[in-house]
């Protein structure tokens, strides 16, 4: 069971509850089972496993509670955190933005990403937790890599935001350059 | 704003500014065509308000893989093993009894 860590923060950012995580963990690794058959020797069982397992939780956990849904997301530009967080002075050692981002705890972090609308939340998610390729993401949700694209870049462009207002409530903004 | 984005020429190299922020996602994601690749990190070569950028999402990638590990739960492998064995047993869990194939 060597992908468990894996799966089991990925449902956790899902579901955001481990009483849920666990139960989606554990059906992923039943259906896994009763599906080993189906699956080609030589293909990608880490990605195969992630099919499974984000199938299972927009099947069976979704629908339970609201969601924030992608329309309730302002979009906003390229680089947002880094333009209000940074650059120094550009001169060498340890600048304001490395410190900004390793002040970010593991909390803030999580509750970043499980803010994000489902569509955005499992494709930044598989990309940038995960590691999938965009390819992968598309065989693992189903969707068009174009769709993933999009929503890989704006789920990163909400996740900065969401980071920012953590940055924000902590009274540590007004150094960047946007803050004019 | 800033400088970054803000109008740095391609000097000659076929990549200005607006479009290294535009293909900097999929520059860092690995997912640009070698050619386009080669001209993206030219133009990070001698822009450094773009390669400050660069640097600073890739490290924010970093950050959010790292801070987003939560440990398993014993309780939790023991949990998925028993459910394994029951169904290779023919007895299917109790909360999952009627979804399943056919015990073989």
């Amino acid at each position: 069971m060597e992908h468990m860590p894996g799966l089991y923060s990925a449902a956790m950012r899902m579901t955001r509850n481990a009483a849920d995580a666990e139960d989606l963990v554990q059906e992923t690794y039943l259906r896994a089972y009763r599906a080993f058959a189906t699956f080609t020797e030589g293909t990608n069982l880490r990605a195969w496993l992630y099919r499974i397992l984000t199938n299972t939780y927009i099947n069976s956990y979704r629908a339970a509670k609201r969601r924030p849904q992608i329309a309730d997301v302002e979009d906003v530009e390229d680089l947002y955190l880094y333009r209000r967080i940074g650059p120094g002075d550009g001169s060498a050692g340890r600048s304001a933005e490395d410190e900004a981002l390793d002040s970010f705890t593991d909390d803030e972090v999580k509750a970043a990403i499980e803010s994000l609308p489902d569509a955005f939340r499992i494709a930044v998610l598989l990309a940038d937790v995960e590691g999938f390729s965009y390819k992968e993401i598309a065989e693992i949700t189903d969707v068009p890599i174009g769709t993933v694209m999009s929503r890989i870049h704006r789920g990163r462009r909400a996740l900065q935001k969401a980071l920012h207002d953590f940055v924000e409530s902590r009274g540590l903004v007004g150094t960047g350059r946007a803050a004019e | 704003m800033g400088s970054t984005g803000d109008g740095i020429s391609d000097m000659g190299c076929g990549v200005d500014c607006d479009q290294a922020v535009r293909q900097l996602y999929d520059y860092l994601d690995g997912e640009l065509t070698d050619e386009r690749r080669h001209e993206i990190a030219e133009h990070l070569d001698y822009c450094s308000p773009c390669s400050g950028a660069a640097e600073f999402e890739a490290e924010l990638r970093h950050v959010i893989a790292d801070r987003c590990r939560d440990r398993v739960p014993d309780s939790l492998l023991q949990r998925v093993a028993d459910c394994i064995e029951a169904e290779r047993n023919g007895e299917a869990p109790a909360a999952r009894r009627g979804v399943g194939a056919p015990p073989s």
